[in-house]
């Protein structure tokens, strides 16, 4: 049987996945992908969010010729990776570079889930380093955005191993005299949360994302005993683990203000 | 859980063979019920020891050890994760997972070394951090975090022996050292192969595939260069022989504190640094 909404062209128009509105797909950029209806916050690939956040025009790439690695020769790990450069155009699970947000030179990465479920590997690991260590040799605050199924399983201990190097990198940019700002995005687990996403110095969320310690994959095949609004970032937010639980129409207002407070008198 | 077969001899051994075993079986020794904890090293190595308890900000957790005691007259401090052996002790040890009090009490531990230049000794077991509701709501991802970061700045010798399971985050917690040892039956990665078998291939059954494929043996890690060095456990492994066991760690223990001891603290941190950031690199 023909529904109503077989005729409808699928890119002019798009069901939100909480409430099941349709949503008008020009209205919904407008909208900075939130549903008008129930204020669902949509995942964004990294160059969606970038359009929203950074001054326009002024992000450069940094470190986008790093290689695709497998350390352990993996079982079918290298045509996954390279399977999913091709659907995402980013060299791996994390955009990295320079940019100005309401004039303030930054550093900023940006995680997109579509890249194997945004986990972290070792180029991912080494991307958020290189980021920390250009935004001190530059002087630069560092934004992250986090979005992260976790480690990446198929690099197992050097997945591991990102975790100490990223949060080694993160304390060395704190010791510098810089700001680090994490934004914790739908959704953020596992690996990434117990290193650097939990370590801003202002650690902020976008409402109704869901993040956690365990993976939800994990939570799921060990049959773990977990409600699940425990692994959400207004949990997080009642136990102090967050500072700002955020509309994301109100995120780069705010991370202006912070900039605008942290960088005052710095030049 | 299944009883560990004994390691099978596969004739002839060439040099270093020795410390080669299959990764399943591995995983299955390293979760010995009989095998020795934290404690029992620490009873059989580490003379006048004295735990410590309690963060300082909620409380104590049994499933991980801190305290002060001596190494061959040399004071240091051990840290270590603590499994149960009766039903009974396995629930108070939380079967080796700590909570956010236990990565916390560690660090206020390790600190407390670092300001009297004692150096750090961290013994590795646990199948991963705690990750139900009461942890979550006291922040086990910033615990685990900060503890890595902080780790970084112990301006002391800082010595991790992996010494049954090497469960993820929960490992590696406590595991940003100078130098880094594995127990020849032991294993250390990102998941445990039942759940990466049956998230990769939705079939826990394939956990033996899993072990093999993730490299999570000592050898492995040791090929990798993710580890300095496999500590020799007596023949059938470190639950056949306790005292044995015990002293081949020490042994290996003396030697690395032996190695570190003179080198200042700011050299400590940068070269730790260093090992960490350039570990996994790619040539």
């Amino acid at each position: 049987m023909a529904s109503p909404n077989d005729d409808i062209p699928p890119d002019l128009w798009e069901e939100c996945k909480s409430c099941h509105q349709l949503l008008y797909a020009k209205e919904l950029a407008s909208e900075l992908w939130v549903c008008s209806k129930c204020g669902h916050h949509m995942r964004l690939s990294v160059w969606q969010r970038l359009e929203i956040t950074v001054d326009p025009g002024t992000f450069t790439e940094t470190e986008g010729d790093l290689p695709l690695v497998d350390p352990l020769g993996f079982p079918d790990y290298m045509p996954k990776l390279v399977q999913a450069r091709a659907k995402t155009h980013m060299n791996e699970a994390v955009l990295t570079g320079t940019a100005r947000l309401h004039g303030h030179r930054i550093g900023l990465a940006l995680m997109d889930l579509a890249f194997i479920g945004g986990s972290m590997g070792w180029v991912v690991g080494e991307k958020i380093t290189r980021l920390m260590e250009r935004c001190i040799a530059e002087r630069r605050p560092a934004i992250v955005f986090c979005a992260s199924g976790g480690a990446r399983m198929q690099e197992s201990l050097v997945a591991l191993m990102q975790m100490p190097k990223t949060a080694g990198a993160v304390g060395r940019l704190g010791r510098a005299g810089l700001p680090y700002i994490s934004v914790l995005t739908d959704p953020t687990y596992g690996g990434v949360t117990a290193s650097y996403a939990f370590l801003g110095d202002v650690i902020i969320a976008e409402k109704g994302a869901a993040m956690g310690f365990a993976g939800p994959r994990v939570v799921e095949v060990t049959k773990m005993n977990l409600r699940p609004e425990v692994q959400t970032a207004e949990f997080q937010y009642r136990h102090g683990m967050i500072d700002l639980l955020v509309e994301r129409a109100h995120l780069r207002e705010l991370l202006a203000d912070l900039l605008d407070w942290f960088q005052a008198g710095k030049g | 859980m299944p009883e560990a077969r004994e390691p099978q001899d596969t004739g002839p051994p060439s040099p270093g063979a020795h410390l080669i075993h299959d990764p399943w079986e591995t995983v299955q020794m390293a979760r010995h019920p009989r095998r020795p904890y934290t404690l029992d090293y620490v009873n059989r190595i580490v003379e006048r020891f004295t735990e410590l308890q309690g963060d300082r900000r909620y409380g104590d957790d049994g499933a991980m050890i801190a305290g002060l005691g001596f190494l061959e007259e040399q004071p240091i401090a051990v840290i270590g994760q603590q499994k149960g052996r009766t039903a009974a002790e396995r629930r108070e040890r939380n079967f080796g997972m700590a909570r956010p009090e236990g990565y916390r009490k560690a660090m206020r531990v390790m600190q407390l070394a670092a300001r009297f230049g004692r150096p750090i000794i961290t013994l590795i077991d646990t199948p991963g951090a705690d990750c139900l509701e009461d942890s979550e709501s006291r922040g086990i991802s910033e615990a685990i975090a900060a503890n890595q970061r902080e780790m970084f700045g112990l301006p002391v010798p800082v010595i991790s022996v992996v010494i049954g399971e090497g469960g993820s985050g929960g490992a590696i917690g406590i595991g940003v050292a100078d130098r880094i040892y594995m127990q020849e039956y032991t294993y250390y990665g990102v998941i445990m192969p039942e759940a990466c078998a049956a998230i990769l291939w939705r079939d826990s059954s394939q956990s033996q595939r899993a072990a093999q494929v993730m490299q999570i043996t000592a050898s492995d890690a040791a090929r990798l260069g993710l580890i300095d060095g496999i500590i020799p456990e007596p023949p059938g492994g470190a639950h056949k022989d306790y005292e044995q066991a015990a002293l081949l760690l020490k042994e290996q223990l003396l030697k690395a504190l032996a190695e570190l001891k003179d080198i200042p603290g700011e050299r400590l941190m940068e070269m730790r640094w260093e090992k960490f950031r350039k570990m996994a690199a790619p040539s």
